[in-house]
């Protein structure tokens, strides 16, 4: 979309819900797929696959440890695997299981974590998944997807099926905008500019994605250009559309609902230092949250509009110092 | 802490705690009833009537421990908490909101009367371990004490917890299931059966003693018999009713973690009455 044109961003359905959802379309066309699910169906939506494919469905107990292998026994035997729990239970508690039976044999298996970041609110920290993007890429062959809406969460859902190898899905509990146009077409490793722009580049992935689309607003009324650019895959990064933003808009905010240790940011950062070294700033948690509505700690804890808007600026101001 | 409170006094203190557990969680809008209201009963036996702990001493170093492995049941803990004088009673209210100190699951960033930081299932008999552990060691006389769900019992983590157990010859420690057949997704038998489940810990080399977990006196009695045993680790297997004292929350798997609405509160304040 060109700058000037305007994001409806209206609400849509939790990431969750729609990886439910897609699941069940997927798995009706393919008798392949089957899911483990660690007493948590109802919140990570397995549930709808659980009630019309129960031979497909293991339900495993709270035993998230032992899903993961359950999961990886399946994939080795030839079955598309789905193993689905909050994010903080299965990959904390799986991490060994999916370094040995899954990334360094390279299993087919499909990893969902759900209720990822601070905005599930209430439940607090022990539940808030703020290091699974730093794990999951850490594990070599795993590709990782952290869809913003609705309409990417399907396509990558599909994705993840057609892509033979491991893959984490990261997905949100609350309700989120909708980004995308139901035509969209999005290709694994690949970014999508959202918004074209000069003097900066917002690059934003999950439920950053929307902040960042609002932050380039209030910067445009600033009469600051600003790129707005979604990273769906994380894991493979689109090394060519980061290198050519550090290049063109020599500014580059990265944001993200995780810990900027290990994060998407500092795997930009990567790349950046690598290609076109440029002016980069950082938002994101720099340690564990406490319980609140999503909203209130969303704000407290700097994940909104106002604050990406502010690292723009100060990113702005470090290219401008850096060049006289 | 003097424990000489009568059983009439006990179960007085067990409804008010039943009272505040359904208000907090109806003003927060969320939270657990089910499984605070099932272990009302073993946390006011514990606090009021067993445990040796001095609420205006929190940091004692020979108090007893207690640990709240099933960290989703915080707001029983919680209300137990104010009634023996370590939080404010006044407060309770504020659960889940920022900035409270009831926070969605035990912390003791916000509590540090708190012995462990709870909401991940499955790790609190190792810790309790642990502790039981140093208390040996440092020849205190700490008994620990540990309330595991039995959704929560499927972790392995509780199985690898309770080989250590008897292997090491912990007998300062008691491991309370709060037995009452239903987890998240459903009951327990529909999820992952747990039978024969007073068998599973015997063969562990665990001491095993089954009551019903809302009969304060068979409560006291099994904590008493417990500090008898010698050389092994003790499981109590409390038979209970998720939601007991709630009409429509009892045996329903529908308030694991569901908030009551008002209306549903006003109807629960008049059965606790
Ligand atoms: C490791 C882990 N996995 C999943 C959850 C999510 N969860 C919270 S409560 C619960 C069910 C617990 O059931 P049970 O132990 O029987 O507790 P109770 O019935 O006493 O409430 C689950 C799965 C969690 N908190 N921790
Ligand atoms: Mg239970």
């Amino acid at each position: 979309m060109p700058a000037g044109m305007k994001f409806e961003l209206k609400t849509g359905v939790a990431t969750r819900e729609a990886f439910g959802k897609t699941l069940v379309e997927l798995a009706r066309e393919n008798p392949d797929i089957v899911v483990c699910d660690a007493d948590l169906s109802k919140s990570t939506m397995t549930h709808w696959f659980a009630a019309e494919f129960p031979d497909r469905f293991f339900s495993c107990g709270i035993a998230e440890a032992d899903m993961v292998g359950i999961g990886a026994g399946l994939a080795s035997s030839g079955k598309i695997a789905f193993v689905a729990s909050f994010s903080c239970f299965v990959l904390n508690k799986g991490f060994e299981q999916l370094r040995v039976t899954a990334a360094y044999p390279n299993v087919n298996l499909k990893v969902v974590g759900t209720h990822s970041g601070i905005s599930i609110g209430e439940d607090g920290p022990s539940q808030m998944s703020i290091e699974d993007t730093s794990l999951a890429c850490s594990l070599p062959g795993f590709v990782v997807f952290s869809p913003a809406d609705e309409v990417s969460m399907r396509a990558l859902v599909r994705a993840a099926v057609q892509h033979v190898g491991p893959v984490f899905i990261r997905a949100g509990r609350p309700k989120v905008p909708i980004i995308y146009s139901p035509g969209q077409q999005f290709e694994m490793g690949k970014g999508i500019t959202l918004i074209e722009g000069r003097d900066v580049t917002l690059m934003a992935t999950g439920l950053m994605v929307s902040e960042s689309i609002k932050a380039q607003e209030i910067l445009e009324n600033e009469g600051i250009s600003a790129r707005v650019i979604d990273i769906h895959t994380i894991k493979p990064l689109d090394a060519s559309l980061i290198s050519k933003a550090a290049s063109e808009t020599g500014a580059i905010v990265v944001s993200e609902e995780h810990l900027v240790d290990g994060g998407l940011g500092v795997r930009v950062a990567q790349v950046v230092a690598q290609t076109n070294p440029c002016v980069m700033e950082f938002v994101g948690l720099t340690d564990y949250a406490e319980s609140g509505s999503p909203e209130d700690l969303l704000r407290k804890y700097g994940l909104v509009a106002p604050n990406i808007a502010q690292m723009a600026r100060k990113a702005i101001a470090r290219k401008k110092k850096n060049k006289s | 802490m003097t424990h000489s409170k009568s059983l009439d006094q006990l179960q007085a203190i067990a409804k008010r705690v039943r009272r505040q557990i359904v208000e907090m969680i109806t003003t927060a809008k969320s939270g657990h009833p089910g499984g605070s209201l099932s272990a009302v009963e073993i946390l006011v036996t514990l606090y009021f009537d067993v445990m040796r702990h001095d609420p205006k001493n929190p940091q004692w170093p020979d108090r007893d421990r207690f640990l709240l492995s099933k960290g989703h049941a915080a707001p029983v803990l919680y209300a137990v908490m104010a009634e023996a004088g370590y939080v404010p009673a006044d407060q309770l209210n504020s659960l889940r909101k920022l900035g409270s100190i009831y926070q969605g699951h035990p912390d003791k960033r916000f509590i540090p009367a708190l012995d462990a930081s709870t909401g991940s299932l499955g790790q609190g008999l190792s810790l309790g371990l642990g502790m039981a552990a140093a208390a040996r060691l440092d020849k205190s006389p700490t008994r620990v004490y540990v309330v595991l769900g039995d959704g929560e019992i499927q972790e392995g983590q509780i199985w690898e917890a309770a080989m250590f157990g008897a292997f090491h010859k912990i007998d300062n420690i008691v491991a309370i299931v709060d037995y009452n057949r239903i987890q998240l997704d459903g009951f327990v038998k529909d999820i992952m059966e747990l039978e024969p489940l007073a068998a599973k810990w015997q063969s562990f080399g665990w001491h095993v003693i089954e009551l019903d977990g809302h009969d304060i006196p068979a409560l006291q009695k099994a904590f008493a018999d417990a500090a008898k045993v010698k050389g092994k680790p003790v499981a109590l297997i409390a038979h209970t009713v998720k939601g007991k004292g709630v009409s429509f929350m009892e045996n329903n798997p529908k308030f694991h973690g569901q908030a009551p609405t008002a209306a549903e509160l006003e109807v629960a304040l008049k059965e606790l009455a």
